[in-house]
């Protein structure tokens, strides 16, 4: 019993004092890459790769944060209500287009170059799109989220220079301010797309 | 051509007034780059039109490049890249001036010693020999961008019919090239040599745009399929591209302004 005891008291001090393993963004990338990759070439119906990748998103995109981003100055003014229905109308939006975007590649092939820190809460991993028979060799810089090195999450992706989240944020704010500044003909135009 | 040498000057005059003057003590100078590098917002002063030329454009693009992109693609793959690599060395002709003008002589000098390798060893630069011998590929250089590091701003983006997006600034690069600034424009369109014809030079911008057109086939289409106003996503990837290319960057982030970013907290 005392061994017990014992036992389990220095297992309990273990788990105390080993805090957890931060997670390297650059084998974050590469960790999902290859889950992307297994999804993407495997002879899964459209529906199902689908599926699967929007976990990976998921788990592993600060879906709300580029949400937040892509609406500027514009998420200041957001009441209760308007923030809670753009987070569900985003998060719709962005796993539609982020699986859509995806499932045309059958086996994208993409290595990991090298990592940069540029503060306590990003780091750039850069990346090389391997070319193929259609495609050129293609940059990707993905901007990672590390605030919380346990879990770090990706917020953008650069593709050969283009800020994607930089894109989107643009996107959202001509929609807004083409209609007197009114938000929800950006919520239309999100519904739109979802029901597309 | 002395009118768009004129109306060249004047443009440039009055962007270069519109700049900011760089002078006094060092805070002054650093709240004018922070206020640089958060200006990046560029004015488009004729939304309306320039919206119906790219509609126009679009058109165009559906019944036009678009098909003869698809059909360029079946080419097999060395015809594609010696044509790409030709139209790339021919592109050295405006390169290697601009890379003066910027002050990168060493750029010049290897983009003037690429072009002579791969016009006559690389046969008309079909072939990129220069590589092979260690001069490796430089990015391109247009009198936009030279304007651009000069400190001149972009002025107000529009929409050329055909051409597409452009600014004040990029235009009048264009402008300069028109004006004896392309050798490849010279001896095609503004003198008569008895070695190249007018249609030279028309067939050779047409086949660059079919070759871009062809790069990014699958990249615009998902950009149409994924855009909520393809128009803003279309302007937004021309400013951010030229941005990048005027800071001669690879290092995309440091051109991004991350304010927005350092606000947004979810963990």
């Amino acid at each position: 019993m005392l061994k017990i005891k014992i036992t389990s008291i220095f297992v309990l001090i273990l788990i105390l004092i080993i805090p957890l393993k931060a997670k390297e963004p650059s084998k974050l990338i590469t960790e999902i890459v290859n889950e992307a990759s297994i999804i993407l070439s495997s002879s899964d119906p459209v529906e199902s790769k689908i599926i699967k990748l929007n976990n990976i998103a998921e788990t592993n995109v600060d879906i709300n944060g580029i949400g937040m981003y892509t609406l500027g100055k514009y998420r200041k003014n957001l009441n209760e209500d308007q923030r809670i229905k753009y987070k569900k109308l985003f998060k719709s939006y962005f796993l539609k287009s982020f699986s859509s975007r995806l499932v045309d590649y059958s086996d994208p092939k993409i290595n990991v170059v090298s990592e940069k820190k540029l503060n306590d809460k990003y780091t750039i991993v850069s990346t090389i799109l391997e070319e193929t028979s259609k495609n050129p060799e293609i940059k990707i810089d993905w901007r990672i989220y590390t605030k919380n090195p346990e879990r770090p999450l990706i917020r953008d992706l650069i593709v050969e220079g283009l800020s994607l989240a930089r894109t989107q944020k643009e996107e959202f704010k001509s929609i807004i301010q083409n209609n007197d500044g009114n938000i929800n003909y950006l919520f239309k135009s999100l519904e739109e797309f979802i029901i597309k | 051509m002395k009118k768009f040498l004129i109306l060249f000057i004047v443009v440039l005059v009055s962007q270069i007034v519109s700049v900011n003057v760089f002078a006094g003590s060092d805070d002054t100078l650093e709240i004018k780059n922070k206020q640089n590098k958060k200006s990046t917002e560029v004015k488009d002063c004729f939304e309306t039109v320039n919206r119906g030329i790219f509609a126009f454009n679009q058109g165009l693009d559906k019944i036009f490049f678009k098909p003869i992109a698809k059909g360029y693609k079946y080419l097999p793959k060395p015809i594609r890249s010696g044509t790409s690599n030709a139209l790339s060395n021919l592109s050295n002709v405006v390169t290697v001036p601009n890379n003066i003008l910027q002050g990168k002589l060493k750029d010049a000098g290897i983009n003037a010693l690429r072009f002579s390798i791969n016009s006559t060893l690389g046969i008309a630069g079909i072939f990129d020999v220069a590589s092979y011998y260690g001069l490796n590929k430089l990015d391109k250089e247009d009198y936009g961008q030279t304007l651009g590091t000069w400190g001149v701003k972009e002025g107000c983006y529009f929409v050329l019919p055909v051409l597409g997006p452009t600014t004040v600034r990029d235009a009048m690069g264009s402008i300069v090239n028109f004006s004896g600034g392309d050798a490849w424009y010279n001896v095609t369109v503004a003198n008569n040599t008895k070695y190249f014809e007018n249609s030279d030079y028309y067939y050779s911008r047409l086949t660059a745009g079919v070759d871009f057109r062809a790069k990014n086939l699958e990249a615009f289409e998902s950009l149409e399929k994924n855009s909520l106003d393809l128009y803003a996503s279309v302007r937004s990837l021309y400013l951010q591209d030229r941005q990048r290319k005027i800071l001669n960057l690879n290092e995309t982030t440091e051109t991004m302004n991350d304010d927005d970013w350092e606000e947004i907290d979810t963990q």
